[in-house]
């Protein structure tokens, strides 16, 4: 069973259709990168997976339940997180804290608990943030243990972006543009760890410009152009591909 | 030098350092006058620390705060004479019909942001100001009430000097309880949902639900404030929860510092002792308070404590 499934998924603004009915399904276990030129529909595609937008028409099945337009609390809940390629990252909060956010889901939240501080909350607070300490570390921001996340770089950013969403436990990971900004240091880091999570059996979904980083870590690729699938396959299919060619380079004469 | 403090002390260091102010300060006051002032500050103080839990941490605004005062107050007057209530039993009833009545408000204008929700906070506090207003039966319109006197076990609280410590300690408790709630998991996902809302959504944040949580919970705040205030003024009138009390409310707030507790209780007492120390400038006053309000607002946005705060800990890092 596929653990993400889209058929003849749509999605218009007024009149412009950002995305065309298109299918694809997505297997667990594996690293996904859709790509395109820019405008081809991308981010609207992984809005529309992750709630942020509803569908005009077509489903979008994950986990074998429909979810098109669920609310994105919702699919948290359903086990689906994602990163987004303009931050949104609690600025008034340290880093730490950003990451124990992502671990909403799995803490003790009652309100009593809380005001009083009992025991239990004071405990689990602390087991939590060892947590997401360790989070900060698979992802290569030990040193930001005790930063404020106003005071951490684009780039740290980007990977403490990624920390959260992995502290809420996710079975389905969406990174929008995770090398996006990154210099080529900063985006090697970022390929270790996106390797690292698939290795952990988290489904990773990544858009990408980088050409480099998708044909080297997918497994499988989807190309977009104008809202629908243009092909889709193995790095090496898509790199031998025509029409991605085209697309991508232009035809000739 | 304070992360080598232990974490319990380090959360509570503004709840330290505020219960040594209450327990040193009676040696500076000379009169019942004096006392009436800061037990005034005090409950202000218990206000603005909740409204600031609603405005600071999660980023929603409310200019209706006064009426939930108000309502604490006028259901302490109402049950302690009317009907011979008990004076806890009567605060809790006021907290118990507030809270509710928050929960019924929030749910639809929660889903309201920015200046829209500041026109619908606004129009409840009006409604609640004009029932009360009108309803003289019940709640001696105009004119107002009084409540009974706050009798608790037997111990009734009459000298001024039982009110301050009665206050203080209900300020201290408000704190503790905040300081908790802001870090907390529930305080982290208020943070969130004013920082990013999408990026505390997509972890499994039910923003719309904590939103209305907090409304309610500082809304329940300004009603116990309020209950005690009827216990301690002579008359309980509806010019305590009109609108520009409200504003008051979110003056001293924004002026003490946004998301700052101790900012809250500064702001409150600042703010409650000015008109006192001007008194001789009556008319001024309103002029007085918009002068720093948008001095505030210019030269520290982040408000006093934190400024200060801010320029304390770049001096000790050179």
């Amino acid at each position: 069973m596929s653990l993400l499934k889209v058929t003849n998924l749509t999605k218009s603004f007024g009149g412009v259709s950002a995305i065309r009915d298109l299918s694809f399904t997505i297997e667990a276990g594996t690293i996904h990168s859709i790509i395109g030129p820019n405008g081809a529909g991308k981010t609207t595609l992984f809005n529309l997976i992750t709630g942020v937008y509803t569908p005009s028409s077509g489903s979008v099945r994950f986990n074998d339940r429909e979810v098109g337009g669920v609310e994105p609390h919702k699919l948290a809940e359903l086990g689906m997180n994602r990163t987004f390629q303009n931050l949104q990252i609690f600025h008034n909060m340290s880093a730490v804290e950003n990451v124990m956010v992502g671990a909403h889901l799995h803490l003790q939240k009652g309100l009593l608990h809380s005001m009083l501080r009992l025991p239990s909350l004071a405990r689990s607070e602390r087991e939590t943030r060892e947590q997401c300490w360790e989070l900060m570390d698979f992802v290569g921001l030990a040193q930001y243990r005790h930063t404020e996340a106003s005071a951490m770089s684009y780039g740290a950013l980007k990977r403490l972006e990624i920390a959260r969403a992995l502290a809420a436990k996710p079975k389905l990971l969406l990174l929008d543009e995770p090398a996006a900004g990154l210099n080529d240091t900063e985006t090697r880091e970022v390929d270790e760890v996106i390797k690292r999570i698939a290795a952990q059996g988290i489904t990773v979904v990544l858009v990408e410009h980088d050409m480099k980083m998708v044909m080297g870590i997918s497994d499988h690729i989807l190309v977009l152009d104008y809202g629908a699938k243009l092909a889709e396959g193995t790095p090496a299919q898509i790199r031998s591909n025509p029409d991605v060619i085209a697309a991508y380079l232009g035809t000739v004469g | 030098m304070t992360s080598m403090l232990p974490p319990a002390l380090q959360r509570h260091r503004g709840l330290i350092v505020l219960a040594a102010v209450i327990a040193v300060l009676p040696l500076a006051l000379r009169n019942d006058y004096h006392y009436d002032v800061v037990i005034n500050a005090g409950l202000n103080a218990i206000v603005v620390v909740g409204l600031n839990l609603l405005i600071g941490y999660a980023g929603q605004i409310s200019l209706g705060h006064a009426a939930f005062f108000g309502l604490g107050a006028y259901a302490s007057a109402i049950l302690t004479t009317t009907y011979g209530w008990p004076a806890l039993g009567a605060m809790a009833a006021g907290i118990a019909v507030v809270g509710i009545l928050a929960y019924v408000i929030a749910r639809p204008i929660l889903r309201l942001k920015g200046h829209y929700l500041a026109m619908a906070t606004l129009g409840i506090g009006v409604i609640i100001s004009i029932v009360l207003n009108t309803e003289a039966q019940v709640t001696g319109g105009p004119d107002g009430m009084s409540a009974a006197p706050f009798t608790v076990l037997g111990y009734t609280f009459a000298s001024e000097q039982s009110w301050y410590w009665l206050v203080g300690g209900a300020l201290l408790l408000t704190v503790w309880l905040s300081t908790n709630l802001i870090d907390s998991p529930i305080g982290r996902a208020l943070r969130a949902l004013h920082g990013a809302e999408i990026g505390a959504r997509v972890v499994g944040i039910d923003t719309t639900r904590y939103k209305v949580l907090i409304f309610v919970i500082s809304a329940m705040f300004a009603s116990f404030a309020g209950s005690l205030f009827a216990h301690h003024t002579p008359t309980v009138t509806p010019s305590i929860l009109g609108f520009i009390k409200s504003v008051e409310f979110v003056v001293m707030a924004v002026f003490g510092g946004m998301a700052s507790v101790m900012g809250s209780v500064v702001g409150a007492v600042i703010m409650t002792l000015l008109p006192n120390a001007l008194a001789a400038f009556e008319d001024f006053e309103p002029i007085i308070l918009g002068g720093i309000m948008m001095g505030t607002m210019i030269f520290m946005p982040k408000g006093l404590v934190p400024t200060i705060a801010k320029l304390l800990r770049r001096k000790e890092t050179p």
